[in-house]
């Protein structure tokens, strides 16, 4: 990659012309996209869009400082190239071209775009969880939101900060399923009633019958609730401004779960389809062999870990081999990492693919299991339950105690244990914005452990 | 068709990462001093030269979430070669060993480790400390060439200099010139938001200026009975290194003197006042006595302004407590100043250490007093001790 203020082989009108023939191809193929514009940038701007997320206004937080500061550290120390191309699903979609970049790189993004763009526009978590023609508005709409309070003469910066520290603590603890209704008050109360009258009296006569207790339909939450900042936001002694802070955070964050939740196959979508077009495109030789080497630079599989762009590459190829064209289209719209993993990586790709399962072992990570016919689906169960929103523990609210506040939170342990420094310190940042005592229950070597803070002070119980 | 524009065409501000980025790096000059804290109370620091580089390592702002531990598995790609029970890596979490350092070794942690001098060190904790209650003493004013006054703007310096109204002015002039300069390009004058570039900052240079400074001597006594174990012994030290750092640092003019009680009191010089390793009982009144003693024969309070300061675990022996009580009325008399730092007392009840028992005796105005329990402390104490004028 070309650094710095270098003269460049090509200009506008080269990628422009490109585009139409590039353009041109992603009809014929089908691809089905929102209107696409591009934006070229130096590589400082592209610093600064990727500790934005690419967002050009976001709300300020030093936490996007700090992630500037990282990548140009990186960027300069030459550690890794910046990303040659950050998309935004909008509508219109925006996409920004490093100016840097050879002519090469620039048509491969440029068709890596497109891919993205379908996804965007066709897969079904982004259709039902984020609302593309309003994306640009809602970012800024947010930014003049959080600067309009720490304008506020009563608020200020310090205590949007704080705030905002609590808030992206727990970011990620929010719905899982996308585009599930929340089933409110009255309804989930004649639905939990139901369900104790039907299991009362239809039960198989081959279990042992055990009598299901009389459901509390005054306990909160009535189910245990995933999404922690919207129980603050309903049950928390904070002010209004607090509120909108939390709610302005989980908005942001539901905007971004779909992406978290589809990397691996809108990374192997966007990477099919750039293969494919740039096949098609009558490139000159020179630029030919260019696209190979970047082809395949972008989807090595990099040993010990797990490459998105490759493994979501390479399932795409072979539902293509396997169903035909109408498939990989039908998969794209409406599965999700997991789903695309449980049921489309064989034991025969898991094989290609070399992949292979470790485990921790006094102090050692040691592998556990290879791709052959006894190992392949624990692999695939391993890494199709931590992808996505799958990286991320699981944490609910089970009861708000009615006496005294207290917010008894659980870990859904599913063999995996927390960090325990970062849940106390998680914790903490409950109780800043709960106001009373939060406790974790969770499980540490197979014994379960409850976490209390009270008093900004954590307690272990065992 | 896809639209296309080229941002380097005209240029514009996109350098909205300032502001953010400025927070982060006071936010991380903060955990600095709260490093330092731990720093400087360490045995190494003391009797070092002030120019020596000391290391920090200075831990990255975390963003804590829930996330899992180490203990986990995983899936990666591999070559083919695998087999099961093959040994891929180390688990971190378990450390190589290198240092029983239990956060800091966590994955994917941001360490910036920083040298810096330990002068630049003390600049950052005493920058707002001062001797307090300085009189104007008459005959006692001597011209030195300590004293700094502001002179002038510069685009370098520290943060404690930034000159706020200058840096807003230069922000003014280049809204202006952009205004300006779209105008005469026709692009009509609006401009949502302009925020601060670094090129903006401007700081206030300083320049060593004669000043005319009064005499002080301050007087440091302590307790090196035998109940004053190793550790509460490194704390004395640290606190009276840092102490006199701090004058040597502010005041030229200033003279120190150094005691060390047993039983006994004696005068003695630096080097054996911060290395030299004694025991026995406690006489508190021995220490106070010899300070009443040294500023008589040689600091008149008519013409010198006197500080004294005295560290201790509080633990004295009962007998003692009424003359201890009488000496240090007296020394209140005759100082400016006189601090008492009580240290990781063990006492659980805290009515019958020596703190309290001052607290209760001695009431004059000039007699402050500070418990410190954990190093961290130290810190808090000394600033509580020497707040500028009026603000404590």
């Amino acid at each position: 990659m070309e650094r710095g203020e270098t003269d460049l082989d090509y200009n506008l009108k080269d990628l422009e012309s490109w585009n139409e023939k590039i353009e041109g191809i992603v009809k014929e193929i089908g691809l089905n996209f929102y209107p696409q514009e591009f934006e070229i940038i130096g590589y400082k701007d592209m610093l600064a869009y990727e500790s934005y997320i690419g967002m050009p206004s976001r709300y300020p937080h030093w936490s996007f400082g700090k992630s500037y500061e990282k990548n140009s550290t990186v960027y300069k120390y030459n550690l890794s190239g910046l990303p040659y191309e950050m998309v935004i699903n909008s509508d219109p979609c925006i996409a920004y071209l490093m100016k840097e970049n050879t002519l090469l790189l620039q048509i491969l993004t440029i068709a890596h775009v497109y891919g993205h763009n379908d996804f965007f526009k066709n897969n079904r978590l982004f259709k039902d969880g984020t609302r593309a023609a309003s994306t640009v508005e809602m970012f800024k709409f947010h930014a003049d939101m959080v600067r309009s309070y720490i304008n506020d003469p009563s608020i200020g910066y310090e205590k949007v900060e704080r705030i905002l520290d609590a808030a992206h603590a727990i970011k990620l603890q929010t719905a899982r399923v996308i585009g599930e209704k929340r089933i409110q008050g009255e309804v989930l109360k004649q639905r939990l009633l139901e369900d104790y009258k039907n299991h009362n009296e239809v039960h198989s006569n081959l279990d042992a019958y055990v009598k299901l207790a009389f459901p509390d339909l005054n306990k909160i939450p009535l189910e245990p609730e995933d999404d922690i900042l919207y129980f603050i936001i309903k049950y928390g002694d904070i002010e209004e401004w607090e509120k909108s802070l939390l709610e302005i955070v989980r908005q942001e964050t539901a905007y971004f779960i779909p992406q978290i939740e589809t990397k691996i196959m809108n990374e192997g979508w966007a990477s099919f389809w750039h293969y494919n077009i740039l096949k098609e495109l009558g490139l000159p030789d020179e630029l030919y062999l260019e696209f190979i080497k970047r082809h395949n630079d972008v989807i090595a599989p990099g040993y010990g870990s797990i490459n998105p762009y490759f493994i979501g590459f390479k399932i795409f190829e072979d539902i293509l081999k396997r169903y035909g064209k109408e498939k990989i289209f039908e998969v794209r719209a409406i599965e999700r990492d997991e789903s695309f993993l449980r049921k489309y990586l064989t034991e025969e790709l898991c094989a290609e693919l070399n992949l292979f399962e470790y485990a921790a072992r006094d102090g050692s990570y040691v592998i556990s299991e290879v791709a052959d016919d006894s190992g392949f689906k624990n692999i695939r169960n391993t890494l199709a339950s931590s992808c996505g929103i799958g990286t991320v523990p699981l944490i609910r609210v089970v009861e708000m105690s009615p006496k005294d506040k207290t917010l008894n939170l659980e870990h859904l342990f599913d063999g995996r244990e927390l960090n325990i420094d970062y849940a106390e310190a998680t914790l903490k940042y409950i109780y800043e914005l709960w106001g009373h005592t939060v406790t974790l229950k969770t499980t540490q070597l197979g014994k379960e452990l409850k976490l209390v803070c009270e008093d900004k002070k954590i307690s272990l119980r065992r | 068709m896809a639209i296309f524009r080229d941002y380097n065409v005209t240029p514009i501000d996109h350098d909205r990462a300032v502001e953010d980025r400025r927070r982060h790096r006071q936010l991380v000059e903060k955990s600095i001093k709260e490093n330092l804290g731990d720093i400087l109370s360490e045995e190494s620091i003391i009797g070092q030269s002030v120019n020596k580089k000391i290391k920090i390592p200075i831990r990255g702002i975390k963003e804590y979430e829930f996330i899992f531990g180490k203990n986990k598995s995983g899936v990666g790609s591999g070559d083919g070669s695998e087999k099961v029970g093959q040994v891929i890596g180390k688990d971190k979490a378990k450390g190589d060993g290198k240092d029983g350092n239990k956060a800091g070794d966590d994955e994917g942690e941001d360490i910036y480790e920083t040298e810096i001098t330990l002068e630049d060190a003390l600049n950052y904790l005493l920058d707002d400390l001062e001797l307090p209650d300085m009189d104007k003493k008459k005959f006692s004013e001597i011209l030195t060439e300590n004293g700094v006054k502001r002179a002038g703007y510069q685009k370098h310096g520290i943060n404690p200099r930034l000159a706020k109204k200058r840096t807003v002015a230069e922000k003014i002039k280049r809204q202006q010139a952009k205004k300006k300069a779209l105008i005469e390009a026709s692009q009509g004058i609006k401009i949502e938001r302009l925020p601060f570039k670094n090129e903006d900052l401007r700081y206030h240079r300083v320049k060593q200026v004669l000043k005319r400074e009064s005499n002080a001597v301050i007087l440091c006594v302590m307790d090196v009975s035998g109940s004053m174990d190793t550790t509460k012994k490194y704390l004395a030290r640290s606190f009276f290194f840092v102490l006199s750092q701090f004058i040597k640092s502010k005041y030229t003019n200033v003279e120190v003197g150094f005691i060390a009680h047993t039983t006994v009191a004696k005068e003695v010089n630096e080097i054996d006042f911060f290395h030299k390793v004694e025991s026995g009982g406690t006489y508190i009144s021995s220490g106070l006595n010899k300070a009443l003693e040294i500023i008589d024969k040689r600091y008149n309070p008519e013409y010198w302004n006197v500080y004294t300061f005295y560290v201790s675990d509080g633990d004295n022996w009962k007998e003692d407590n009424e003359k201890a009580i009488e000496a240090a009325k007296k020394i209140c008399k005759v100082s400016n100043l006189f601090g008492y730092a009580e240290l990781l007392n063990s006492y659980y009840s805290s009515s019958t250490t020596m703190k309290n028992i001052f607290e209760k005796g001695v009431t004059d105005k000039n007699f402050i007093s500070v418990d410190i329990v954990e190093k961290q402390d130290l810190w808090k104490g000394l600033k509580y001790m020497l707040k500028k004028d009026g603000e404590r």
